[in-house]
């Protein structure tokens, strides 16, 4: 297994619930829509989903409530048995698992953190988040130095003895991420984590969370319903409706180029200069004579508007990570994203 | 006749006309009328053709007994092996330490100061000074009235029951909740376990569990499993999702999501189980003086026979204050949540109550070596007070007034009341009567009730016992009738002030945690040995959960409807009447049905007075080895309760549907 095999891989995979889902999914014509398959009495969780998730990469999976996200989030880690499809992680296919395979999988290279954080109530911080290594056997006292050690990583140094019930919403989710990164798993699955704080601490939620990101670099699959936060944390969105994924792609592409109707919705309150980057809107020099200092690539083109608004250039150079060129932005291109172009 | 048999509240108002009803009833009537003409047969059961279900019965029990004499294989053996082997030691275990019984390990009594003062660290663990105060007093009372011995008895026996209770209910739980197939099965094996009065619990544990305290301890054991299964159920059921997958998660294998998750996850409702364990628990163990059992029951039952009033009293007194004790503190450890100590906390600062206990212990056993008196109460020492006690109360009860209106109202009761009620109920041809049954069930539950009435009542008839099937069914329908005349107005005036109401409520909460053999004392007192006295029991017994769920029906009335009320210009009454009573009713039925199920409890026990009904046969059963009849008769009992258990719970259940209302 190299470098660039995905970490999650899942090939046409279905969950459907009623009440004899796998007979019903052999016997169904290809292409029934979600309405037909609520007609013959089943629901489609998860609908013939293919998508890959990539080493060290952020998927965010968005969609509104009952759209399948947590759905298929539960498949990858096999919390739901799929009834159709193949889920491979790292390499291995999920649902061929033994029960003692699959506890040991989740023991060793997966985290997770919940919506409404599922402490449980009994024990105190410190055995919340030394609870997965209790789990796998290891010693009291190794567990307790790593625990104190995620639970100074989350920024709840003092309140190792406290109930889940003494602290606010937001301490919670923190233990709750202190539990999921207890085991350093390779994979990191946040469903919804945020949703239930309040909106000031979700902000400050989200920050400590890239900050945890940058540092530690794992896989994730962040679920949330919010398309603000997801296009604030993902390398790749995948938006979701009646259990399909209806466009799967960069923040930049999705906000420039919706593929659908429904996505297209969701695109259209956003300020799209916020979320594309120069890079993006770049075409490549193919011989273009440009002139004077480049713009840097990472940036967003809300961030370069006071330059784009004031430069008389009709193309402007733009440069990459290393400073080496990498294409020219069109200015007139660049401010139809900034201002809209009708 | 069919308002008497068919209690008023129930009446939908949108009922307009059902020729079902309106048929069966009809055909009841006719039967009643046509009486003198009517064939035999639709009058009583004739003797011929009753089926010898008990002696089928014996020989069925008789085959799965086995024999200990002849060897022949039965469940006798394991059993009495049960009995004698693992369980005796245990009921010998507790008796030498509380009581000083002389078996293993052979020890001296506990100190009775050294008890107070564990129960009393305890209470305060739990719930403060108040709960040490509760704890402390209760058995610094039981040893100055000189009931030391008594109620040690009692409780060896419970701490026997309680854990077994709890362990086969919380397995049972767990099966139920992780075998849907199972839990299929045990729900209605439950209710009907529920409904079986305890007599007939009794005479199966003597002949299977030999006399004495195995016996009584068994009986009472079973009888505390159906909440504990419930509960346990009910709380690993409601255990959130994600706590679920958290545990999955965290990879934990099947063992560790049960012990780690799930069950301490469920620790509320467990505790609660817990805690209706130990009150069935001593309610029933009160309850096996009847089958000779030492302790505070048995010396109840036999001060109650002798009329020692004032003796009794103080026993009463006794077994409130224990079941007091018992049902606040473990309330308190429900609620009793677990609290964080600074880190660096010494140990001994951390264990503070049990080491505060512990010593307090320490001191009053080695004490009691020295002080005789902190040791044991002697009888002479005693501060009992029951002769004069009992003076008192045989000198109000002789005051001509007292007299006057106690005798008044037993005649008025008797004469006017029920003994023509009861004659009448003997009077109706017995298929006229299961019509009657089963168009009440049609009306008031529907359909499958109706179904259930009319089986469940034809097996009475059949069972050769109706007489004395009317008889206990006259008793507790006259007896939720009068309760109901007190406690329906009582719980609508007491909530119209919230303070009123929530004191009452506290009155009703506590006195239901009294042994149901405790009620039989103020009627006793009041009306002596008599038949209005069975019925006044019930009548105090039944009141509590009439009077209960009334006041809650009418303070869960959701606030905004009461306001629409007051906005449309409603008076106090039309608000009551058309708004508040509507509402509360599906609940108030909650209350009825509970009050006609304690009446068919108190009823059986209260027979030991002297009445005609089934509980008196099944109270002759228990000298005997005729298990096939007292089961006939536990199950008339459990029969007729089943059938208002299911078609009240019904309506119940189809009215607050109706009405939109959650409970």
């Amino acid at each position: 297994m190299n470098k660039d095999t995905p970490v999650i891989s899942c090939r046409n995979v279905w969950k459907l619930f009623g009440a004899n889902p796998k007979q019903y999914l052999a016997s169904m014509p290809a292409g029934h829509s979600f309405e037909k398959i609520h007609a013959d009495g089943y629901i489609a969780g998860v609908k013939d989903v293919s998508v890959d998730v990539a080493r060290g990469e952020m998927l965010v999976i968005m969609g509104l409530s009952g759209s399948g996200k947590s759905t298929l989030v539960r498949c990858f880690s096999r919390l739901h048995e799929i009834t159709g499809g193949t889920i491979e992680v790292e390499g291995q296919d999920v649902m061929a698992l033994a029960e003692k395979d699959l506890i040991e999988l989740r023991r060793s290279k997966m985290g997770m953190v919940f919506q409404s954080f599922g402490l449980l109530p009994h024990r105190t911080v410190l055995d919340n988040v030394a609870f997965p290594l209790e789990m796998r056997g290891q010693n009291r006292h190794d567990r307790r130095e790593r625990a104190l050690e995620v639970i100074k990583l989350v920024g709840l140094e003092g309140r190792e003895e406290y109930f889940p019930r003494e602290l606010s919403g937001g301490q919670q989710q923190r233990v709750g991420i202190a539990r999921s990164l207890a085991i350093e798993p390779d994979i990191w699955f946040l469903d919804e984590p945020f949703s239930a704080l309040d909106p000031l601490i979700r902000r400050e939620m989200q920050d400590e969370f890239l900050r945890l990101q940058e540092m530690l670099g794992k896989t994730i699959v962040f679920i949330t319903h919010d398309f603000d936060e997801a296009l604030r944390l993902a390398d790749r969105i995948a938006i979701m409706r009646n259990g399909a994924i209806e466009q799967c792609d960069t923040p930049d592409q999705i906000v420039l180029n919706p593929k659908t109707p429904y996505v297209r919705k969701f695109t259209e309150e956003i300020e799209k200069s916020r979320v594309v980057h120069a890079s993006v809107l770049a075409r490549p020099l193919n011989g273009t004579a440009v002139e004077g200092d480049p713009v840097i690539g990472d940036h967003t083109i809300h961030q370069l508007a006071r330059q784009l608004v004031s430069d008389t250039r009709d193309n402007l150079p733009v440069a990459g990570k290393d400073g080496a060129l990498i294409g020219v932005l069109n200015r007139q291109a660049a401010l139809d994203v900034l201002l809209g172009d009708d | 006749m069919a308002d008497i048999a068919t209690p008023t509240p129930q009446k939908q108002p949108s009922v307009s006309y059902d020729p079902v009803f309106t048929a069966l009833l009809g055909l009841a009537l006719l039967f009643c009328l046509a009486k003198p003409i009517l064939p035999e047969f639709l009058i009583r059961i004739p003797e011929a053709w009753v089926p010898p279900l008990a002696s089928w019965l014996d020989r069925f029990f008789e085959v799965i007994k086995g024999d200990l004499e002849t060897g022949r294989p039965g469940l006798i053996h394991l059993t009495r092996w049960f009995a004698e082997g693992p369980l005796d030691f245990m009921l010998g275990f507790t008796a030498n330490l509380l009581e000083g019984k002389h078996r293993w390990p052979y020890f001296e009594p506990l100190p009775w100061s050294a008890v107070a003062a564990v129960a009393a660290g305890i209470g305060f663990y739990l719930g403060g000074w108040r709960l040490a105060l509760l704890g402390g007093g209760t058995f610094v009372w039981t040893a100055l009235v000189g009931q030391w011995k008594i109620a040690m008895q009692t409780l060896s026996v419970l701490a026997v029951a309680v854990p077994l209770a709890f362990l086969a209910g919380i397995i049972l739980g767990i099966a139920a909740w992780k075998w849907g197939w199972f839990e299929r099965v045990i729900k209605p094996v439950l209710a009907i376990l529920q409904t079986i009065p305890f007599f007939t619990y009794l005479l199966p544990a003597v002949i299977f569990f030999k006399v004495g305290p195995t016996a009584g301890a068994i009986a009472t054991t079973i009888y505390a499993i159906p909440p504990m299964v419930l509960m346990t159920t009910l709380g690993l059921k409601k255990v959130s999702h994600e706590v679920v997958e958290a545990g999955k998660m965290s990879g934990c294998t099947r063992m560790q999501m049960l012990f780690r998750v799930y069950i301490p996850s469920a620790r509320t409702e467990i505790l609660v189980g817990v805690n209706q364990v130990i009150m069935l628990c001593l309610a029933m163990v009160v309850l096996t003086a009847f089958i000779g059992m030492p302790g505070l029951g048995g010396k109840l039952l036999a001060m109650m026979n002798s009329f020692k009033l004032g003796r009794s009293f103080e026993i009463g007194v006794t077994i409130v204050l224990v079941a007091v004790m018992l049902d606040r503190m473990s309330k308190a450890w429900v609620v009793k949540l677990p609290v964080h100590h600074e880190r660096g906390t010494p140990w001994y600062v951390r264990h503070k109550y049990l080491l505060i206990t512990l010593s307090a212990f320490a001191l009053f056993l080695v004490l009691g070596q020295f002080v005789d008196i902190l040791d044991k109460v002697g009888r002479r020492q005693s501060l009992s007070m029951g002769r004069e006690i009992d003076k008192v109360i045989k000198g109000f009860l002789a005051i001509d007034a007292v007299q006057a209106v106690t005798e008044t109202l037993r005649y008025v009761l008797n004469v006017w009341v029920l003994i023509p009620f009861r004659n009448f109920l003997l009077w109706i041809p017995t298929s006229s009567f299961i019509l009657m049954v089963v168009a009440f069930s049609w009306i008031v539950g529907g359909r499958r009730p109706a179904i259930y009435a009319a089986i469940f009542f034809s097996v009475v008839a059949f069972s050769g016992w109706w007489d004395r099937s009317v008889i206990t069914l006259y008793s507790v329908i006259s007896a939720v009738i009068l309760s109901m005349m007190i406690g329906i107005p009582l719980g609508i005036m007491a909530s119209r002030s919230k303070r009123l109401a929530e004191r009452i409520l506290l009155f009703c909460d506590t006195a239901q945690t009294f042994p149901s053999f405790i009620y039989l004392l103020p009627a006793i007192m009041l009306f002596g040995v008599s038949d209005v006295t069975v019925v006044l029991s019930i009548v105090i017994f039944t009141t509590v959960p009439l009077t209960r769920y009334t006041i809650e029906g009418l303070r869960n009335v959701p606030p905004e409807m009461t306001e629409a009320a007051d906005m449309s210009g409603a008076t106090k009454r039309q608000k009551l009447m058309s708004v508040q009573l509507p509402l509360a009713l599906p609940t108030m039925a909650v209350g009825f049905n509970q009050a006609i199920m304690f009446a068919f409890f108190m009823v059986i026990i209260a027979a030991f007075i002297g009445t005609q009904d089934l509980g008196q046969e099944l109270q002759r059963t228990l000298a005997g080895t005729d298990l096939g009849k007292n089961f006939v008769l536990g199950m008339n009992v459990a029969l007729m309760a089943l059938t208002f258990d299911l078609t009240i719970m019904s309506w119940s259940a189809k009215r607050t549907k109706m009405l939109g209302l959650s409970r």
